[in-house]
């Protein structure tokens, strides 16, 4: 019963385990990249980042392909510490596609875009042939700029650090879901996509944030997973402050899916210096932290991920070998 | 998801009742979901060591034959339609995630009535596996198709029953003083549908629902029965079970299926313990019309899922257990399927 590893499958694009393991194994040893974050610094406190985009349907509630490839990549260059300043745009479009559709795609990324204060500078079209693509995969790269000084990484992670998260877990992928499989929910849930760089702006204005990150593909169990790797510290969430909406919940439950592993494209995890309560409070009065909570702690004294579930049992959290839900993003 | 289930003064007072066991006791929780929900929320760390719980028989996909996913192989160039859990289950061949990479059309659904709007298009093969909990759901699907007179429908009839299979392991005189009874299940087949295990085995069983109240609630009456000394079965879950159960569906099920010999991952043929199509919906069966084999398959070697789901060894004691085999790389079903005893025991309790 021998399992066959040497063909591309879904799992090697969740963002999880099997991901890992592809970079490791195929993109590292040749590229050598200095970092295997999402964005990298690379001159003069310029950062630069690169995402593709292939969620299927291109629109949905909450947003579209478009508006996800602008949010994707500023909140990229944002968790960085960074101003988003840059866009370029790669389309590849498969045959037959309407043109409507494709015009709904870019007016929608040129509003965020321009809403953002951010530019799209170049771009490329390509046309594949009819089965050769899904209508539309979009890859975008941005460029941003650090302020002076400002230094950010989880290698300035400590022991008794609080991490804090911007607002409910787990929308983006319930609103693909409920789009995609015909869930039926009504009204539909909506996607958090959204631009996170004024939020971050916000919460930098206050000293003591060390690291952020947005919880994308893997969720913010991932993200966690991530730093503790990088680290050697434990991470403790205590589940009572997981600020879920209670219909994400409820879906959750009827499908087995667990909100922590779900992908957000509107929600970042903020690890800040004891006392927190300034930043939290910097959240909250943004408008895309009003149910910002402080959700858990960094700790000496336990190796991984772990939560302190809402009865007061405790149990692990680990990296995830594959996402359960494909291309929702 | 109500808060009084989930309330950890209700936990506390539970918990403390469980610490007062006048002996030690094993309990096996028959149902995949229980062992998710156990492990959720880490309540194996909130019990007395006196009190062990060992996962049971009841994930479907575990139990599920690896002649089964052999079979799902043979077919010819049809959409086979599948629940998530049985995509990374590897056959001798592979898994079906490997297999639609390689580009067999194999299209997860989240109920079975999805296969029929994909049958509606291209020929499509149902791949049918659950307990008492889903085949009602599968044989109206069943029922529809035949109304429908849709013929590019099948389905693969894996669909097996809770009673025969606890009868079998307790023929084997397991070490286990009382089981945890699947909630979902009895809420289809009644909770009088245990009352063999006091008459026949001298068994105790409470009938748990999934919430940690509901399941620690569960416990504590069961460990007042076991050491009590007086066997029986009581439902702890009547919000959603009743002694008769749902009779609309038991109904279905007994228009559309009749039992048959089937094998069992881990445990072999046990007879009557498995569901086949009744002889008016026959030839909507997929491996009659497409002529497959379900003959037995060796298990692949040192894997000892069977022991596992029998409760002879827990998890954790299988030599393949995080070496050989991980939610990664799976060699046995338990590891595969997220109700699976060590795929549970491998995320919640191996730290």
């Amino acid at each position: 019963m021998k399992e066959h590893n040497d063909i591309i499958t879904l799992a090697h694009g969740a963002g999880a385990r099997r991901t890992s393991a592809l970079i490791d194994e195929v993109f590292q040893p040749v590229l050598q990249l200095p970092t295997q974050d999402d964005g990298a610094e690379i001159d003069h406190r310029l950062v630069v980042t690169t995402d593709a985009f292939v969620v299927r349907p291109l629109l949905f509630p909450g947003g579209d392909i478009g508006k996800l490839a602008v949010c994707g990549v500023i909140n990229d260059i944002a968790v960085q510490g960074a101003t988003p300043r840059w866009l370029t745009a790669c389309f590849i479009l498969e045959e037959g596609l309407p043109i409507e559709t494709l015009r709904q795609v870019v007016e929608s990324m040129a509003r965020t875009a321009r809403a953002a204060g951010v530019q799209v500078v170049a771009g490329d079209t390509k046309v594949v042939e009819r089965g050769h693509g899904d209508g539309i995969f979009i890859s975008m790269t941005g460029i941003g700029q650090l302020p002076p000084k400002l230094e950010l990484g989880v290698g300035r992670i400590c022991h008794g650090d609080q991490i804090l998260l911007n607002g409910t877990l787990g929308d983006h992928a319930v609103a693909i879901a409920n789009a995609r499989e015909g869930l039926g929910l009504d009204p539909p849930p909506q996607s958090d996509c959204a631009p996170l760089h004024t939020l971050t702006a916000a919460l930098l204005s206050a000293p003591g944030v060390v690291f952020m990150r947005d919880a994308t593909r893997g969720g913010l169990a991932t993200v966690c997973n991530e730093v503790a790797d990088a680290t050697g510290l434990g991470i403790v969430l205590d589940e009572t402050q997981l600020p879920v909406n209670p219909r994400t919940a409820h879906v959750c439950e009827l499908l087995g899916l667990d909100p922590l592993y779900l992908a957000n494209e509107g929600k970042l995890a903020a690890i800040c210096r004891p006392d927190a309560t300034a930043h939290l409070e910097l959240m909250k009065q943004h408008p895309l932290g009003a149910n910002a909570a402080a959700v858990g702690t960094v700790s000496d004294q336990v190796r991984g991920v772990w939560v302190r579930t809402a009865i007061g049992g405790l149990r692990p959290l680990p990296m995830l070998d594959a996402d359960m839900l494909p291309r929702i993003c | 998801m109500s808060n009084q289930l989930r309330d950890s003064a209700a936990v506390k007072t539970l918990t403390n009742k469980l610490a007062r066991l006048e002996r030690p006791i094993r309990i096996m929780e028959v149902c995949g979901t229980h062992t998710m929900s156990i492990g959720r929320w880490g309540l194996r760390k909130l019990l007395p060591p006196s009190l062990q719980l060992i996962s049971g028989p009841g994930c479907p996909v575990c139990v599920t034959p690896v002649s089964y996913f052999d079979a799902l192989w043979q077919l010819p160039d049809v959409t086979i339609a599948v629940f998530g859990d049985l995509l990374r289950v590897p056959g001798s061949h592979g898994t079906l995630e490997n297999a639609r990479a390689r580009g067999m059309d194999v299209q997860v659904v989240h109920g079975p009535e999805q296969a029929l709007k994909l049958a509606r298009k291209r020929a499509t093969v149902l791949a049918a596996v659950g307990f008492e909990t889903t085949t009602p759901g599968i044989a109206d699907t069943i029922r529809r198709a035949a109304e429908e007179k849709l013929d590019g429908f099948h389905v693969l009839c894996g669909c097996k029953l809770v009673e025969p299979a606890l009868c079998a392991l307790l023929d084997g005189k397991p070490d286990i003083d009382g089981f945890l009874l699947p909630g979902h299940v009895s809420a289809i087949t009644g909770s009088n549908a245990f009352d063999f295990l006091p008459r026949d085995y001298a068994a105790s069983g409470v009938v748990a629902g999934f919430e940690p109240v509901d399941i620690l609630a569960a416990l504590v009456l069961l460990a007042r029965m076991i050491c009590a000394g007086e066997p029986g079965v009581r439902n702890a879950y009547p919000r959603i079970v009743t002694p008769q159960g749902n009779q609309h569906a038991q109904k279905l099920i007994r228009d559309v299926f009749v039992p048959i010999d089937t094998e069992w991952r881990g445990l072999g043929i046990i007879p009557a313990s498995g569901l086949g199509l009744a002889p008016r919906y026959a030839h909507l069966d997929a491996a009659r019309h497409y002529g497959l084999s379900l003959d037995p398959v060796p298990e692949p070697p040192g894997c000892r899922c069977g022991d596992v789901l029998q409760g002879r060894m827990l998890p954790h004691e299988c030599p393949l257990f995080a070496q050989g085999c991980t939610p990664s790389s799976p060699v046995g079903p338990c590891m595969v399927s997220s109700e699976g005893s060590c795929a549970a025991w491998y995320r919640y309790e191996r730290a």
